[in-house]
């Protein structure tokens, strides 16, 4: 970590950190109408976003993940710190965990005042991703309700609303004839078996293409240098004295001295060749997509007590998520059980869904933590670092992740916006209850 | 779905069932230090193969049972009644003091 820094000292300086994202001047857009059309006419091959790269011997630092949250932190580590000599390593393709399998929600009405902050600079970053890294990430800011059908959940969501505010972030709660005009089709009478009695109103939460983002940051991370490595599996961590000295893959070995965990699903796993315990278990997380229609979805619908969730792509899917699976497991396979619990919630929510058909439905893993929230930051073993246990809100966490992240590889100090979610807070006892807010169904 | 084999119902789809967590041996809480006992609260091994884990039959029998599973494939080899429980000493100490609340429904 030290010859790291030494490093970093040298090349901070002459590159300076630009963490707003690049406002000033509008750079040339790399895909157009017009580039679309010239590639059409010419038949020539597209360039490839990213390339491949022979597996270096040594890196400065080594990701272990291509997901958002590996890519991300790569892409800073390069942008903010000047350090390139960096290599993402993923076991399949980049996003094919859960930066490929979540529902792409992005809100940052969190209930404690440290997850507040830290998922609305995520929040931030995610509103001028698209001219930072040049790609259309296709954020679109259309609001999110989440329903409350029961006193106790309309005085989480009062709270929810209060702390917000007391942030700085766009939150109140709202009653049925409010939820009516925002989302017409939804069924606000009083006769169901769970009254929507109102809803927290996040007017800056919306969804996102998920997929843009991790190709543009691989996109961006690439240009700068770093080295994206796919089909490339982590087999062991060398560590010696309490020291990371190297990482065994399925392509070579590589020496290096800081190696960041942000893997999902397989973290426990990861953390484990490094000799690191983890307080996380496995869960599987279902979701579901159905056949495209025409808009009339605009904001994001969560409603804990149904557990389901729903929004509207651009395309005109209404994708689908829930709660986690009952009980861990690495198996990404789909439940009829699953599917029967969603649809008759959501046909509960909106009746008039009833003729739709499902196109297909799919699960990711979810690390989760007893308390709710991230393990981020150091370990025991100098130069292990985590940025783990996502559980079911890491996508929506992953640029300021990576923001952070890869500040605290450049300067060896916890940025202050993650501190509160060390892995030491489990041996305090000062956790980070965030149940509230994160869990669909609590 | 999978199913279950409780020792007392037979086979029975999971649902059935509430999932209480992985076996592990309680330290005892006088001898202990906080290191432990919060390494106990907290740490999993999580592990993607076989694992013996303790369920709690809510839908049926409303017995704790052990099982184990195979994480990846969710295939059950065996399932038992908890040992501490086979030996007559009471079900807080049998499953570790992990004791399923009952609720009902998922947890999340």
């Amino acid at each position: 970590m030290r010859a790291i820094k030494s490093v970093l000292r040298a090349a901070t300086s002459s590159v300076g950190p630009d963490r707003n994202g690049s406002k000033k001047g509008h750079k040339p857009y790399r895909y157009s109408a017009f580039s679309l059309l010239r590639h059409g006419f010419s038949q020539a091959d597209w360039p490839r976003a990213w390339r491949k790269h022979d597996l270096k011997s040594s890196y400065d630092v080594v990701v272990v993940g291509g997901g958002v949250h590996g890519l991300a932190t790569a892409y800073y580590l390069a942008k903010n710190h000047g350090i390139a000599n960096v290599a993402v390593l993923d076991k399949g393709y980049i996003g094919s965990g859960g930066s490929g399998r979540n529902t792409a929600i992005i809100r940052s009405n969190y209930l404690t005042p440290e997850g507040i902050r830290f998922y609305d600079r995520s929040v931030k970053l995610y509103e001028s991703l698209s001219a930072d890294l040049n790609y259309n990430t296709m954020f679109a800011q259309r609001g999110h309700l989440t329903l409350a059908h029961n006193d106790s959940s309309l005085r989480t969501m009062r709270w929810r609303a209060e702390v917000n505010k007391l942030e700085g972030v766009d939150s109140e709660v709202i009653g049925p004839d409010e939820i009516k005009k925002l989302v017409p089709f939804m069924d606000t009478s009083e006769e169901v078996r769970y009254p929507i009695l109102g809803a927290l109103y996040h007017p800056p939460g919306g969804i996102i293409r998920h997929d843009a983002v991790v190709w543009g940051y691989a996109r961006g991370a690439d240009a700068q240098g770093v080295h994206i490595h796919q089909n490339a599996e982590v087999t062991g961590i060398d560590v010696a004295d309490l020291r990371v000295e190297g990482v065994k893959t399925s392509q070579g070995d590589i020496a290096t001295r800081v190696v960041v965990n942000c893997t999902a699903g397989w973290s426990t796993l990861i953390s484990q060749m490094a000799g690191v315990r983890m307080p996380i278990s496995t869960f599987p997380l279902q979701a579901a997509v159905t056949e495209p229609v025409r808009p009339f979805l605009d904001p994001v619908i969560v409603s804990g007590t149904l557990h389901v969730y729903v929004s509207q792509t651009d395309r005109g899917e209404l994708v689908f998520g829930a709660s986690v699976d009952p009980f861990t497991s690495y198996s990404m396979r789909g439940s009829l059980e699953f599917t029967e619990g969603l649809a008759g919630h959501v046909l509960e929510l909106m009746p008039s869904l009833a003729r739709m058909r499902l196109l297909r439905q799919w699960a990711g893993l979810c690390d989760m933590t007893p308390d709710f929230s991230p393990i981020m930051g150091v370990t025991p073993v100098a130069g292990f670092l985590v940025d783990v246990g996502w559980g079911t809100y890491g996508f929506k966490a992953g640029p300021v992740s990576g923001e952070t992240m890869a500040e605290l590889i450049a300067t060896g100090k916890t940025p202050e916006l993650i501190a509160p979610f060390g892995l030491d807070r489990f041996e305090s006892g000062d956790l980070m209850g965030e149940k509230g807010a994160a869990a669909v169904g609590h | 779905m999978i199913l279950l084999p409780c020792p007392y119902c037979g086979p029975r789809n999971a649902s059935e069932f509430r999932y209480v967590g992985e076996v592990s041996e309680r330290p005892d809480p006088n001898e202990t230090g906080v290191e432990e006992w919060r390494a106990y609260l907290y740490a999993r091994n999580n592990p993607a193969g076989w694992t013996t884990e303790t369920w709690f039959h809510s839908a049926g029998c409303r017995q704790h049972l052990v099982a184990e599973r195979h994480t990846m494939t969710n295939e059950v080899r065996t399932s038992r009644l908890p040992e501490a429980q086979l030996r007559g000493v009471n079900e807080e100490q049998a499953t570790g003091g992990n004791v399923a609340v009952d609720g009902g429904g998922a947890t999340y």
